[in-house]
């Protein structure tokens, strides 16, 4: 028996309601629903892991109604979704009392979970784009929820060049719906299987990569993140680096590329151009820079290239008719590199923030020595450095392995270079980062540090166990064939989407 | 022919959106965008000589199927409704962008933006 | 925010229940003509932004505090979910789904009537409050703007 899919839509939009109602004199009682809300639907992402299904909201048949679709790159991205929101809400019980308005906060927080959940679930391209806003207008305000001035600043930028992206999108889906009558993902993707793109609809799949493209912060399109993801609180940073750029940026635009326009020699070319350039302008803007959190937000613009990489070698090799083997390789490598960089990369801004909330600064030149007052978080930092510099056995090296494998063995041999370059320039930034954190002298103002422990060291243990052991995920055959090869699957197939989808309904 | 006026008064958004140097003209430019957008989307809809697409107790022959003529007539409802819900959203994204509007000109005290600048890098 | 005159004021008096009567008007009939939940909570909105701006900030927010603003917008939300998932009583594949029409109204035909449609207009409701409360916070909360405050942290 499934659970029925509208509740992960339903109840986190029930709780963003809800919490307000308790205000400030019930805190604590607003924060214990809002865990347990999480933890919900945790266990709920796990039960769907291996299963697929259409759910009519409403009961009305699908061209007519809206319809979720849950498969296995839904159930990947829902438990990814799941896992770094329970890591985020658990650190924010005790972060987030430095601020005021704390139920505000754990309102526009489920709001921005129930957008992403309606977004990787949806059927509809309109409805994807409906809860595409409602996250997106939910992180804005919690870009600047501290309403200090650079909160203020890096929320205006972000706002404007967000709304940028969803006039675009918008703009798309009206192209979109002119060309071929209909909203239905599967509908249309079987429209354009038998009438092929017009100019029209190669006009709307260039404004939908520019504006996806906008969302998921690629080069060209990056500018916004790197004063977004500092300023906002930390356990915001780590879920706008960690999922929202996943969820709304990446996901939409695979499922749209595969599943419903169909890939084509250019497309594959022009993701093949966008992941090696984030992936090389990342990191070298990253290795120059003195802020902890801008640097970090420097490297998700360069992993999110490796995602795009990854996925666009796949439809290279698979447009070209080459070996189906290395184009399935490719694009493992690039959704398992997806899901290894929302954990490693939320674990290393929530390691962030424990540090500003212990010292008070962010600027590396102004810390130092702090492996002797703060032994927990160098451990949870060293665990995170370590995974995303490539370093065996945690689970950034073997998403890295599978990706320079799968280019090497299709003949890619420089991108197969550029991707190790990439790597060892990551590591040289992490052992820098180290290096003026944790090593050397402590100064004197920053000798009363104490550890943070509680919630917020339980927080950051989970996500390092997840590190260490995500390996066998790869590694262990029953796991890869029940969580990522399914994934997988859905995009090799590509109109098999829609084809399942159209014959369960009849 | 409507269409490209469309997509025109979208680049005009964009550019305001782009080149002006006032927060209070920049959310304007955004507000001019989602409207082109929302034009665009009535557009496609529209049927040269239609009517609106509210049924009335004439257009219900005895079976209570719909006659054939009002299809025939009447525009797309289907677009309407997109616009219905696309303006609710540009409101709720203007009414916050609005709002960091006025708490950033009582931190810096200026709407310019080349003089609000303090990240850098 | 300081009132307006004499004349504005006791006008407004009388228009602004007017106005509040229509956005009933529009919420109410959502099925049958157009307008439903949130043009007619905008209308809703627009009364007591009339209120706001004949008789003053302080006027306006003693006859709708920010705080029962705040709760209605929550209750309308709370009441939209609550008929959302009343479905689910009726089987599965039935979140949303239109239950009064179907289960106990299907033989009838109720078609142009006010009471017909089956959820559609509790949905209606459940809109305009929530789109009448919200509206009402925002202006409130805006035309907090005192162009005096600028000059407190120029650096």
């Amino acid at each position: 028996m499934t659970v029925p899919l509208p509740v992960f839509v339903a109840i986190p939009l029930v709780m963003a309601f809800f919490l307000p109602l308790c205000g400030d004199r019930f805190k604590r009682l607003a924060t214990f629903l809002a865990n347990v809300a999480v933890l919900i639907l945790l266990v709920l992402a796990i039960t769907t892991i291996g299963k697929s299904c259409s759910y009519k909201v409403g009961r009305w048949p699908i061209p007519l109604g809206i319809n979720m679709v849950l498969d296995g790159l839904s159930c990947l991205l829902l438990l990814t979704i799941s896992v770094v929101s329970t890591a985020a809400m658990l650190f924010s019980t005790r972060y987030m009392e430095q601020y005021t308005a704390k139920s505000k906060y754990l309102s526009l927080f489920m709001l921005m979970l129930a957008g992403m959940n309606g977004v990787v679930l949806s059927g509809d391209i309109f409805n994807v784009f409906v809860f595409l806003e409602i996250a997106s207008i939910a992180s804005y305000a919690l870009v600047g929820f501290g309403c200090e001035h650079e909160q203020l600043e890096a929320s205006f930028k972000y706002a404007v060049l967000g709304s940028v992206a969803s006039s675009l999108i918008l703009f798309a889906i009206g192209l979109v719906y002119g060309n071929t009558g209909t909203l239905n993902m599967a509908y249309i993707s079987q429209a354009i299987e038998t009438r092929g793109l017009n100019h029209g609809l190669t006009f709307a799949l260039a404004m939908f990569i520019t504006g996806f493209g906008l969302k998921a912060a690629l080069v060209p399109f990056h500018a916004w993140l790197p004063d977004a993801h500092p300023a906002a609180p930390a356990p915001i940073s780590a879920m706008l680096s960690g999922v929202l750029i996943k969820a709304l940026g990446v996901y939409v635009l695979v499922r749209l590329l595969f599943n419903v326009f169909g890939i084509s020699e250019t497309i594959s070319w022009v993701l093949i151009v966008l992941g090696v350039l984030s992936m090389v302008v990342g990191v070298f803007l990253a290795v120059g820079q003195w802020d902890f959190k801008r640097l970090l937000a420097y490297h998700s613009i360069s992993q999110m290239g490796y995602v795009v990489l990854g996925i666009g070698l796949g439809a290279m090799i698979l447009v070209r008719k080459g070996d189906i083997t290395w184009a399935a390789l490719a694009i493992l490598g690039g959704l398992f590199h997806l899901v290894n960089h929302a954990v490693f990369k939320s674990l290393l801004f929530l390691t962030s923030g424990s540090i500003e909330m212990a010292t008070g600064t962010r600027q590396l030149k102004q810390l130092g020595g702090l492996s002797t007052v703060m032994p927990l978080t160098r451990a949870n930092c060293a665990i995170a450095s370590a995974a995303i510099a490539g370093v065996p056995p945690f689970n950034g090296f073997w998403s890295k392995l599978i990706l320079v494998i799968a280019a090497v063995g299709s003949g890619f041999y420089t991108l197969a270079a550029v991707t190790v370059i990439v790597s060892l320039v990551t590591l040289i930034s992490f052992l820098k980062v180290h290096r003026y954190i944790f090593l050397g002298e402590l100064p004197d103002n920053l000798r009363q540090c104490r550890e943070n422990k509680g919630t917020m060291f339980v927080a950051m243990a989970l996500l390092a166990v997840l590190c260490l052991t995500m390996g066998a995920l790869v590694l262990v055959p029953s796991l890869k064939a029940g969580i990522l090869d399914p994934a997988v699957a859905v995009l090799i197939d590509r109109f098999e989407y829609s084809a399942k989808l159209l014959a369960g309904s009849k | 022919m409507p269409y490209a006026l469309c997509f025109l008064l979208f680049i005009i958004g964009l550019l305001c959106a782009v080149v002006k140097k006032n927060m209070v003209k920049i959310i304007i430019g955004l507000a001019i965008m989602e409207y082109a957008v929302n034009l665009f989307l009535i557009m496609l809809g529209y049927r040269a000589g239609g009517t609106a697409p509210i049924i009335s107790p004439t257009d219900i022959n005895p079976e209570g199927a719909l006659v054939p003529e009002f299809t025939l007539s009447s525009v797309d409802p289907l677009p309407q409704a997109l616009v219905l819900t696309s303006i609710v959203i540009g409101l709720g994204t203007l009414a916050l962008m609005v709002s960091i509007c006025i708490r950033t000109y009582e931190k810096y005290g200026t709407f310019d933006i080349t003089q609000i600048r303090r990240l850098q890098g | 925010m300081k009132g307006m005159t004499v004349i504005v004021k006791t006008v407004s008096s009388w228009t602004k229940v007017l106005i509040f009567l229509f956005g009933i008007y529009i919420v109410l009939f959502g099925h049958l003509t157009p307008g439903g939940g949130f043009a007619g909570g905008v209308i809703l909105a627009c009364s007591y932004v009339l209120l706001l701006l004949a008789y003053g900030r302080e006027f306006a927010e003693k006859n709708l505090s920010l705080g029962t603003a705040s709760k209605l917008d929550c209750a309308g939300s709370l009441l939209f979910a609550a008929i959302a998932l009343t479905g689910f009583l009726y089987g599965s594949a039935s979140f949303f789904y239109n239950f009064i029409q179907q289960e106990y109204l299907a033989g009838h035909n109720t078609a142009f009537k006010l009471v017909s449609a089956g959820i559609i207009p509790l949905a209606n409701i459940a809109i305009g409050l929530k789109v009448g409360a919200s509206l009402f916070m925002i202006v409130i909360l805006l035309s907090a703007f005192r162009p005096e405050m600028s000059g407190r942290e120029k650096e």
